[in-house]
């Protein structure tokens, strides 16, 4: 059902023209509309307009006749009438840009924003031809580094304060300010308080000028020396929308896109930044067969021999139930189910995971009712229970942070330690591991455990069925079992049918692990392993016999010699699962360990054979986010030496055994999954690459088609840098609109109701905690964005913001074992793995408790979480 | 002899003490304004047609009228007198603080204020000594605080020192300043004070010398304040004159009775020129303002008069420049000074403000060519669209569209100047 | 370790609880590390950011706004001359050069001995006593070459140590007031003042709807 907003439409006259707009639409954004492109500067359709540059000014009529007014400051009202084309408005805008212009340097041909600047484009349709100003010009200090990935040259800076404000009221970290008065203002950071936002590059990116630049990508390439493909960043499982641009068969810079859905043009840094691991020469690059310490180069043809006739032998000889396989997180959906098809429909084996202990059950997942992203950011009340998303999906929090700051929504966090979320929560709540139950059980009730919470929940309108509230479900500490987020969830869903999850993990496919079975005791589709498909059974020769093994049970037994062969595909246990003292003890026992992967990771550079795969940009496909959005990742580059897409490889294996998976290309493994997934129905390639859906669809389709904001589409105004690589010069008339009557999925042979699979059965199980030794302390385990792993390690300018493992905790805890700031401490887990860290006080931590940040480096014999138990605890001494 | 009311008691000894002030009926007005209610104060204050005394001459009764009601709304003080030439504030800030306050009090009561503030100039050390010594005597003495004489009206009146920067004088300016903010005004529409104002709440902004008035107006009554003057210019004002005049001074004058030629040359006022010298340009009103020449000498010190002429009362200054004075290095001071206090929010002023002060400073020293002239006049047409008066303007705030009046009244009257300095290049004046 | 003394920290309570919104006590709080150490330090920023719960670059673009916030070491004596219009008109640019050479520093410079910093400002509202100066913001004027020397002498010899204190220190009054009002006492007054002021004026528009 489409909304007829036509009646609310005011009328406006611009030039003579009669105009419809949206009553409180600025001026400049309904002209633009119109297709009267209003020249600007400051103006950011996703900031607060503050009309400080005056380039936008148009004359406007009131009560004392015409004025000139900026246009990007002024809401249209109905009769309005406006001029943007006299010569009194010309010569404002000419004397504007001229103004811009006499304390610009003008080092257009070594700046990096030559040919996608904003300025120079601008300059070109409306300045004057030559410079009156005879004077001299300010002088600043060249480039300045204002952190590890940001320079800032002060004499191309225009004064927009498009970055100071994205720093203050985006992201919350006003770390750059304007400094100084008049002509001398410059934007700068505080003495050695660097610019370290996690947001840092989205002020690259909507510099309208070269003051900002990124240091990945300074001096690097020109935009008309770029090529550029759409495509979706898979660093976390946001799926922020992204430009993927290349010079030479080389990835070398990615700027958001805005998406209304999503990401709204915002990029963490990480994301941004992360494609230089793409270049990186540790890349491997040919299939490698261990030679006892040390590998050598094979040929694709032998590898995959020896795989097909391991697999063969073990399948024969114990059957198939021996062999495993752990997908990892950042592979496109065809790639995953091809893996699977070739797992549990070839070889027969159910043993397959996507999880590596961080996770929550597919049984939980596809039991809840999932909310999208704008279902959260406009819910009456968000209620948190998971890690840090600042530090875990860094753009999700900004745009939680949005809502919660334009009161759109209020947030509630329910947590074991202090995170980002806590500037935005009205409420936070530390419940001991008993008290979840009553928290979840009372919710919207009248009392409650935490009389606050669900006094809140009411006051702001959630119903007692849970209606209009959105749960952040997530692993809000890693020393937590999963199942007690599980029963915690499944409380809650019992006792307000009507709320919605968000499911918050990290991993970025971790969606398209759960629906395309990448998980033990699931088909793709969500199909019980007991039940398959209609589809399934049409396009599989057979199914698995059993029940497989979880990453932990193919650990469990492997330690009793029970795996003889597991595939790592993307993914390194050995240092990703929480356990790491069982997945590298459990790895060791393993007969056979193939290693799919783009790096040599702890994992791989133990296997037994590691196949090069190809990476990110490298390969095309479909990723599904967090809110169930499948979105497209495209190819830009082409892979490194013999590195191939994983489905190829996975094809390439089933063929050497006999076996056809039956496609040959991405479109045609996804026409299969929408074949035998009523999940997945109606998705294609086609699909996905219409206009009305370049932002991704949210499966299952449903027959509401869905009314877009009219939007500019590449607007290069606000996002230089995309436009110019496809279209060089001039800044005017180009911006093309996604039309706002498409509807995504309008098709007349849709399903009525998909049919989602309901889940195998879990009753929730309410673990008691284990009553620790009086030395011990509950641990807080968590991540933290620029934690140690593969991709920071692999680029050059992330890696200096590398975090070091320290061990947090409260000034009363150090208090009471009599340490301080930067003294060290010796931490032991219950095996007796110790590990000696520095010490960081942060009231935020419990007094008593003790934080660590996942990802240690595998040197620590250190490793605090065991998989059966329900809470961890370490020892914590002075050293 | 003119009826003192703002300057009634600067001249005793002692005149910022409480002692002093009590002695010659200070608070009366107060006590009288807690036993009225608020409208009729503020009818008293319409009756009265006082006009704001800072510079933009608006009726402050109508002002008051505009405010949003708001259980928390704010008043503020505007003491941050920065406009060159202008020192009447300073006078009254330093001499009768209790006036000050005392007007400020009814004030809060008349329009029901939640919060009152002074904002006063940072370079005003003595008078945030006087002002804070007399808010500390007015607690003790039970007029500011909780209950005031017990009215059941209570207000309390907080004393923030500015910090030194001329555009905190423009009233959105001054109030993100004393918001803790850099001092950069806000865009009128939707930012009129008396809607979104102080902390976003609704609030009026009033001058010392308008405030000043306010006791005197509920003692005698707003018709006896309109009695005085003439037309919209109604009773006393403090004109500050300077520059080539042998007695510069404040000087309290009944509004439109008196004219530039009384200010300048009668004995007890300005007490004419130095031996020898005439009136090349007077400049009315502070920098801001357009310039006038001999023949305007006999005009009227009022306000609609001078508006009429072209040019502003403003804030109450009067310069004179004598013919022994050069207008192009008065001129270039000025323009100096609006570069170094430009707040940079917006490119016009920011970028227009550097640029025009160095073509006038080039011109000054002999380095500037006949074409600077129309350069002049078009960048500042680019500031101020039309060059007329009152100015439009491409900038936020009224600052950019007054840098070129002095540039613009400089070459109109005196162009000859500008050439001589271009031809013999250099100054011809001594200095 | 706090960067203010414990008097100044207690006078730094007081600021911020004078005003509705914390951040307006930045310029104050700014005044009193000035009066402490005669300019602001990184400390001093940090600190005082601290208090406010903003980030220093946010005091820091505040400060960097004002002219008479230092971030930089002054002299005991901060000598400002006017040369703005009605002080040039007097004189006022010579009587800069002549402090520039009689204190043998440029403008904007201090002396060695770190007594002086000599600066050009802009007007400071004494203009019938042009031309004139500020030291530490304290007037002086109309000021002659000689009568500048007398003062520097006059400063240099500890004479006029009550009247001049030491750069920094803006006022030496301080608020002795009751604390604030309650907030909620003000409100409910005004909510009432409001409503009797909406009682009276419909009576007196029933009374005039009578009275014709």
């Amino acid at each position: 059902m489409s909304t007829d907003v036509s009646k609310d439409l005011i009328s406006i006259s611009i030039d003579g023209r009669e105009v419809k707009a949206r009553p409180g639409e600025l001026l400049i954004a309904a002209a633009e509309e119109a297709g009267i492109f209003i020249p600007r500067f400051c103006y950011h359709p996703r900031l607060p307009q503050v009309g400080m540059c005056r380039m936008c000014l148009v004359e406007v009529s009131g009560p004392r006749g015409f004025s000139l007014q900026p246009s990007c400051y002024v809401p249209v009202s109905d009769g309005m009438d406006v001029i943007t084309d006299s010569e009194k408005v010309k010569k404002a805008q000419d004397g504007v840009l001229e103004f811009l212009l006499i304390n610009h340097p003008l080092d257009c041909p070594v700046c990096d924003k030559g040919g996608e600047c904003p300025l120079q484009d601008q300059t070109l349709a409306y300045g004057p031809g030559e410079s009156r100003f005879a004077e001299e010009k300010r002088h600043f200090e060249k480039p300045i580094a204002i952190s590890e990935l940001v320079f800032l040259d002060r004499e191309r800076c225009i004064q927009c304060d498009r970055c100071t404000r994205f720093a203050d009221v985006v992201a919350g970290d006003a770390l750059i300010e304007f400094i100084g008065r008049g002509d001398n203002t410059q934007v700068n950071v505080f003495p050695e308080r660097p610019f370290s936002s996690y947001f840092s590059g989205n002020t690259v990116q909507i510099c309208p000028v070269g003051a900002l630049t990124a240091a990945p990508y300074r001096f690097k390439s020109r935009p008309w020396d770029l090529a550029q493909v759409e495509s979706s960043c898979i660093t976390c499982s946001m799926g922020c929308r992204i430009m993927v641009q290349s010079s030479q068969n080389q990835v070398i810079r990615y700027i958001g896109l805005d998406s209304d859905q999503v990401n709204h043009g915002w990029l963490c840094d990480k994301g941004r930044f992360g494609h230089e691991s793409l270049s990186s020469p540790d890349r491997v690059t040919a299939p490698l067969i261990r030679k006892g310490d040390s590998y050598v180069e094979t040929s694709w043809a032998n590898a995959i021999s020896i795989i097909s006739s391991k697999i063969s032998g073990i399948k024969e000889k114990i059957g198939s139930d021996r062999i495993g396989f752990i997908i990892g997180s950042k592979l496109t959906n065809e790639d995953i189910y091809a893996w699977v098809k070739l797992a549990k429909g070839v070889i027969g084996t159910d043993s397959v995971d996507s999880q590596l202990g961080d996770g929550i059950s597919a049984d939980v997942i596809s039991r809840l009712n999932r909310a999208t992203i704008n279902d959260a950011v406009t819910s009456k009340v968000v209620l948190s229970f998971t890690g840090d998303i600042k530090e875990e999906i860094p753009v999700l929090y900004l745009r939680l942070r949005e809502a919660v700051k334009n009161g759109n929504t209020k947030v509630i966090t329910i947590a074991t330690h202090s995170s980002s979320l806590d500037g935005i929560s009205e409420i936070q709540v530390f419940p001991s591991l008993d008290q979840l139950r009553p928290l979840a059980q009372q919710i919207t009730a009248d009392s409650s455990y935490f009389p606050e919470v669900s006094s809140l929940i009411k006051s702001s309108g959630v119903s007692a069925d849970g209606e209009g509230l959105v749960v952040l479900l997530g692993r809000e500490n890693l020393a937590w079992d999963q199942t007690v987020v599980e029963a915690f969830a499944l409380e809650l869903a019992r006792v307000a049918p009507k709320a919605k999850f968000l499911v918050t993990l990290h991993g970025s496919n971790f969606s398209g692990g759960v629906d395309l079975g990448a998980v033990p005791r699931f088909l793709p589709g969500r199909s019980s392993l007991s039940d398959p498909s209609a589809g399934l059974r049409q396009k599989w020769s057979r199914f698995p016999s059993h029940n497989g093994k979880s990453v932990k049970e193919m650990f469990k037994s492997a330690l009793k010699g029970e795996m003889d062969l597991l595939f790592l595909i993307g993914s390194d246990p050995r240092t990703d699962f929480v356990d790491t003292t069982l997945s590298n003890t459990a790895l060791d026992e393993i007969g056979f360990v193939v290693s799919v992967d783009t790096f040599m990771s702890e994992s791989s550079s133990r296997a037994d054979l590691v196949l090069p795969a190809a990476a990110f940009a490298e390969k095309y496909g479909t990723i599904t986010n967090l809110e169930e959005r499948i979105m497209t990742v495209n190819q830009k580059v082409t892979p490194p030496g013999l590195c191939r897409p994983d489905w190829e490889i996975a094809c390439e294996i089933a063929l050497e055994i006999g076996s056809d998976l039956g496609f040959s290309s991405p479109e045609e493994i996804l026409g299969e999954i929408s074949n035998i997934s009523s999940l997945h129905w109606g998705l294609s390639f086609d699909r996905l690459s219409r206009l009305s859906a370049l932002d991704g669809v949210v499966i299952p389709l449903t027959s509401t088609p869905l009314t877009l904001k009219k939007k500019p589409m590449f607007d290069q105004i606000s996002t230089p840098g995309i436009a110019s690589v496809w279209n060089q010069g001039l800044a005017s008339s180009k911006t093309s609109f996604i039309d706002s009557s498409a509807s995504i999925s309008d098709e007349s042979d849709s399903p009525t109701e998909s049919k989602v699979p309901t889940a195998i059965s879990v009753e929730p199980i309410w673990p008691l905690p284990p009553i620790p030794g009086t030395s011990e302390m509950p641990l807080v385990y968590c991540r933290r964005l620029y934690s140690q792993g593969q991709l920071l390690k692999n680029s050059p300018h992330l890696s200096r913001l590398a975090v070091e493992p320290r061990c947090r905790i409260s000034s009363e805890t150090a208090r009471a074992i009599g340490v301080a700031v930067g003294e060290s401490v010796r931490l032991t887990d219950k095996a007796g793995g110790a590990g000696v860290f520095e010490v960081e006080i942060d009231d935020g931590i419990r007094e008593g408790w003790v934080e660590m940040v996942k990802g240690m480096s595998s040197s620590q014999s250190f490793s605090p979480i065991r998989v059966d138990e329900t809470m961890n605890y370490v020892k914590l001494e002075r050293v | 002899m003119t009826t003192k009311i703002v300057t009634a008691r600067t001249n005793l000894p002692d005149s910022y003490r409480l002692s002093t002030y009590l002695e010659n009926g200070g608070y009366q007005a107060l006590r009288k304004a807690l036993s009225m209610n608020p409208e009729d104060i503020q009818a008293e204050v319409v009756a009265s047609g006082i006009l704001g005394r800072g510079g933009a001459g608006f009726e402050t009764g109508r002002k008051w009228s505009m405010l949003k009601q708001d259980p928390v709304r704010y008043l503020v003080v505007n003491g941050d007198e920065s406009e060159p030439s202008t020192f009447k504030d300073h006078l009254l800030v330093e001499a009768d603080p209790h006036q000050l306050i005392e007007g400020t009090l009814i004030s809060a009561y008349a329009i029901g204020a939640s919060m009152a503030f002074i904002y006063l100039r940072g370079e005003f050390a003595l008078g945030l000594e006087r002002v804070q010594s007399a808010i500390n005597e007015a607690y003790a003495y039970g007029a500011i605080g909780r209950d005031i004489f017990g009215s059941g009206f209570s207000i309390d009146l907080v004393l923030q020192p500015g910090a030194g920067a001329y555009i905190c004088g423009e009233e959105t300016a001054l109030i993100e300043s004393l918001e803790g903010k850099r001092g950069y005004p806000r865009i009128k529409p939707p930012y009129f004070p008396a809607v979104i104002g102080l902390y976003g709440k609704p609030t009026i902004v009033n001058n010392v010398e308008t405030m000043s008035n306010i006791p005197w107006i509920i003692t005698n009554g707003g018709k006896a304040f309109a009695s005085l003057g003439s037309g919209r210019s109604t009773g006393t004002r403090l004109f500050a004159l300077s520059g080539d005049v042998a007695k510069p001074g404040n000087y309290e004058l009944e509004m439109a009775a008196s004219s530039f030629r009384d200010l300048i040359f009668s004995p007890e006022l300005g007490a004419g020129l130095f031996p020898g010298r005439s009136v090349k340009a007077i400049i009315p009103g502070g920098v801001s303002a357009p310039w006038f020449g001999p023949e305007h000498l006999d005009l009227p010190l009022g306000q609609d008069e001078v508006a009429k002429a072209g040019s502003m009362l403003g804030s109450g200054s009067v310069i004179v420049i004598d013919d022994h004075s050069c207008a192009v290095r008065a001129a270039w001071r000025i323009t100096k000074f609006f570069h170094r206090e430009s707040c940079g929010q917006c490119t016009p002023c920011r970028e227009g403000s550097g640029w025009i002060e160095k073509i006038m400073h080039r011109i000054e020293i002999g380095a500037g060519t006949e074409s600077d002239l129309d350069l002049l006049l078009d960048v500042c047409d680019n500031i101020a669209p039309g060059l007329s008066w009152p100015p439009q303007q491409t900038t936020i705030c009224v600052l950019g569209p007054s840098i070129p009046s002095s540039v613009v009244s400089a070459i109109k009257m005196f162009r000859d100047e500008f050439l001589i300095h271009i031809k013999e290049e250099g100054c011809p004046f001594v200095h | 370790m706090s960067f203010f003394t414990s008097e100044n920290l207690e006078r730094a309570q007081v600021l911020l609880g004078l005003y509705p919104e914390k951040r307006s006590a930045l310029m104050p709080l700014c005044h009193l590390a000035q009066a402490q150490q005669g300019y602001l330090t990184k400390e001093a920023m940090e600190e005082i950011a601290k208090l406010l719960e903003i980030e220093p670059a946010e005091v820091f673009g505040t400060v960097s706004f004002y002219d008479m916030f230092h971030t930089e070491e002054v002299g005991k004596y901060l000598v400002s001359v006017c040369t703005n219009v009605a002080c040039l008109l007097r004189g006022g640019l010579e009587l800069l050069e002549h402090a520039s050479d009689k204190l043998e520093v440029p403008v904007g410079g201090t002396t060695e001995d770190g007594l002086f910093t000599l600066e050009e400002v802009e007007c400071v509202a004494h203009c019938d006593k042009a031309p004139c100066a500020q030291v530490n913001y304290r007037f002086f004027g109309p000021l002659g070459n000689d009568s500048f020397d007398q003062l520097v002498e006059d400063l240099r010899n500890d004479q006029l140590t009550d009247s001049v204190p030491p750069h920094g220190t803006l006022s030496r009054v301080f608020r002795e007031a009751p604390s604030l009002v309650e907030n909620e006492v003000i409100i409910a007054e005004r909510v009432a003042m409001d409503q009797a002021r909406q009682e009276r004026q419909a009576a007196k528009d029933s009374n005039g709807g009578d009275s014709k």
